[in-house]
């Protein structure tokens, strides 16, 4: 049983006004299948806490740790990261000139499993992942995200979630611009791929609106860097009816 | 970050060259040195030609085709006296390809195209021999010519490719080993001839080429030309074509890789001066390591006799690292109205941190994140070269190339 645990994270970012703090104090706890939403405001520190997992080196953290099955995962490199099981899916993901998805998906794949994947059942993983995320097959031979649409790329994301199977997901924002057909696509995929490997999630969103699609075991409330309040998903009810007024209320401004 | 890419569609009247900025499409991020875009240089074809060396004023580094260049370090070839002699070539024979050394009298000599400049013009002057390359015959073959001895001290050559009408031929020119040439290349394109040269520059270190390649097209003929550059000091291969039969047509492709303290340049030119004639111009490089230095010029003219004319150019750079330079100028001049398409794009990108980062997070370690995203920036190239041998060795010679400054 998997298990990832953040423990009193603090992050800050050098910035041209000089070092700002991020994350205050972060504690969260995943087991293996669980699926965790984290709600909060723009500019709370959603994204950070997802950079910060998957190590991006923007991000300075000041203390606190995170622990995969009791591993340090603070001092491991981004590819150690995934490599150990962890996978983002971004916010806005990276256009990669040049290389091709296929080409891309066959490498990530290698370096996670540590060998080349057979390549029969591989093709055909590919392309059925890609059929249920309603992918066209040119996509393929495209380079990776570039020239997508917003919907496109975060297709391409579940498409890695599926394929890459790691053992916890951080999803940013993966609802965000999307339709309601498409949001029902890539739920399906995230839901698909938990059913398939038992990962744990980690949903970072804004709205509820994906929540209905995918069904949280815990809300967590997140504003100005740190969890202001967790629940079930009765938590996400209110949030829908109330906002964030009543935590951004208690927090100064700034 | 800004990026220059024109395009000049046919239009009623067009008798100069529109510049009008497009958003790029391509995914990279551009950045701009400054230096691309419309120059405002004399006509390309009102240039000052001769044979003589005599003819040009000492180089001072500030003329047209010097500017981006470091003239200080080959002083010898653009003024000293060259070595002229022939030289030890390694070829396999084929019966409808002749190779032999032929004298200044050849009636072939000076007939694709004349220096424009002081080092052309003193390897001219200074040959004694010139290696002669006849194709004839209809069917496909390949032939490689290798130069691997040709020393350090300087030295002039004179290469003739002749592909007689209706011949077919891939010509592979492969150098290697040290070398202080200064070299002129006249290519003839018989009609209705489909050939294809490569030159292949993977000299040692210290090596210093400075090389004009002169094409003429001949009706319904057809060039490929590919310049692939990797190894070299100092590896300067301008290549001027003469789109000067009906229906020529001409693709030119370069792929460079420039290392640290390397400078890798290339002046390509591309003269369209009969009805009908298309060309394509695509150079891509890589630069990776403090002083890596590449120069791309591509002039484009569209003469008064090339209506229909169908014309793209574009060069690209991938910057790998800092303290590198990337220089990229095309210059596209219309005295037609009646063209079919012109256009020019340029761009220097970065491979960013943040796609490192996004490679990374799906488990590729740094250098093979690096490798992915050359190797399929450069491929475009290699895969239009037309010889599978070639292609499947240079694919290797770039990871070489990458895996020279791992520890970076
Ligand atoms: N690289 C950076 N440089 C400067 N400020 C940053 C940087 N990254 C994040 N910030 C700031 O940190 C704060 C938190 O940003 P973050 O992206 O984590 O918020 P978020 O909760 O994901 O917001 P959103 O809902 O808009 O995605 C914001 O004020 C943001 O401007
Ligand atoms: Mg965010």
């Amino acid at each position: 049983m998997s298990v990832l645990e953040i423990k009193d994270l603090h992050v800050s970012v050098e910035t041209d006004q000089g070092t700002k703090q991020i994350l205050r104090g972060v504690n969260l706890t995943i087991n293996e299948g669980e699926i965790h939403a984290i709600m909060g405001p723009n500019g709370s520190g959603k994204s950070t806490l997802a950079y910060t997992i998957a190590g991006h080196p923007k991000y300075h953290v000041d203390s606190g740790s995170i622990l995969l099955d009791g591993a340090e995962v603070l001092t491991m490199t981004v590819d150690e990261r995934a490599r150990a099981g962890l996978f983002l899916a971004m916010q806005y993901p990276v256009e990669i000139p040049g290389v091709t998805v296929t080409n891309f998906l066959r490498t990530a794949k290698t370096a996670i499993d540590g060998e080349a994947p057979a390549i029969r059942t591989w093709i055909k993983d590919v392309r059925e992942s890609m059929a249920k995320l309603r992918m066209d097959k040119s996509f393929a031979e495209r380079n990776v995200n570039e020239g997508f649409s917003g919907g496109e790329k975060k297709r391409n994301e579940i498409l890695q979630l599926e394929l890459l199977k790691p053992k916890f997901a951080v999803l940013d924002e993966t609802d965000s611009g999307l339709d309601v057909d498409a949001l029902k696509i890539v739920s399906e995929g995230v839901n698909r791929a938990k059913e398939n490997t038992g990962l744990g999630l980690l949903l970072i969103t804004h709205y509820t609106r994906i929540l209905r699609y995918i069904k949280p075991d815990f809300v967590h409330v997140f504003v100005d860097g740190r969890i202001a309040e967790q629940g079930g998903p009765e938590l996400a009810d209110r949030l829908e009816d109330e906002g964030y007024d009543r935590f951004l209320a208690e927090t100064p401004v700034g | 970050m800004s990026a220059a890419s024109t395009s000049t569609a046919p239009t009623s009247s067009p008798t100069s060259s529109e510049a009008l900025p497009t958003a790029e499409q391509h995914g990279i991020k551009e950045h701009s040195d400054g230096r691309f875009g419309f120059v405002p240089v004399q006509t390309r074809s009102a240039r000052f030609k001769s044979f003589d060396v005599a003819d040009f004023p000492a180089v001072t580094g500030r003329e047209a085709v010097w500017k981006l260049s470091p003239v200080a370090k080959f002083t010898d070839l653009t003024g000293g006296v060259l070595d002229g002699s022939a030289y030890d070539i390694d070829t396999a024979s084929h019966a409808d390809v002749d190779v032999s050394w032929v004298d200044r009298t050849d009636s072939r000599i000076g007939t694709a195209g004349a220096p424009e400049e002081r080092a052309a013009a003193n390897a001219w002057s200074a040959f004694e021999k010139a290696l002669a390359i006849t194709v004839s015959g209809e069917e496909a073959k390949e032939i490689t010519l290798t130069r691997a001895n040709l020393g350090s001290a300087p030295r002039a050559a004179h290469t003739i490719i002749e592909a007689r009408p209706f011949s077919q031929a891939v010509v592979i020119l492969q150098n290697t080993g040290d070398a202080r040439i200064s070299e002129n290349v006249e290519i003839i394109v018989g009609e209705s001839a489909n050939l294809t040269v490569v030159t292949v520059q993977e000299w040692n270190a210290d090596a210093v080429q400075l090389a004009n390649h002169f094409a003429t097209i001949g009706r319904d003929a057809r060039l490929k030309h590919v310049v692939v550059s990797l190894g070299g000091g100092i590896v300067r291969v301008n290549p001027s074509v003469h789109l000067a039969g009906q229906g020529s047509d001409t693709e030119l492709f370069g792929l460079y890789f420039a290392d640290a303290g390397q400078h890798l340049e290339q002046q390509v030119y591309v003269n369209h001066d009969a009805p009908n004639s298309r060309s394509r111009v695509t150079y891509k490089g890589a630069l990776q390591g403090a002083g890596a230095r590449t120069v791309w010029i591509g002039d484009v003219l569209i003469g008064r006799t090339a209506p229909g004319t169908d014309s793209y150019e574009q060069n690209r750079n991938l910057v790998l690292t800092e303290g590198t330079r990337a220089d990229s100028i095309p210059n596209l001049e219309i005295e037609t109205g009646d063209i079919l398409g012109a256009g020019h794009a340029s761009a220097t990108g970065r491979f960013d941190d943040e796609q490192l980062f996004y490679l990374q997070s799906r488990g590729i370690g740094e250098i093979e994140a690096r490798r992915l995203v050359v190797r399929g920036f450069l491929s475009e190239i290699v895969q239009h070269i037309g010889s599978k041998p070639l292609e499947e060795r240079l694919q290797g010679a770039i990871e070489d190339e990458l895996r020279g400054t791992e520890g970076n």
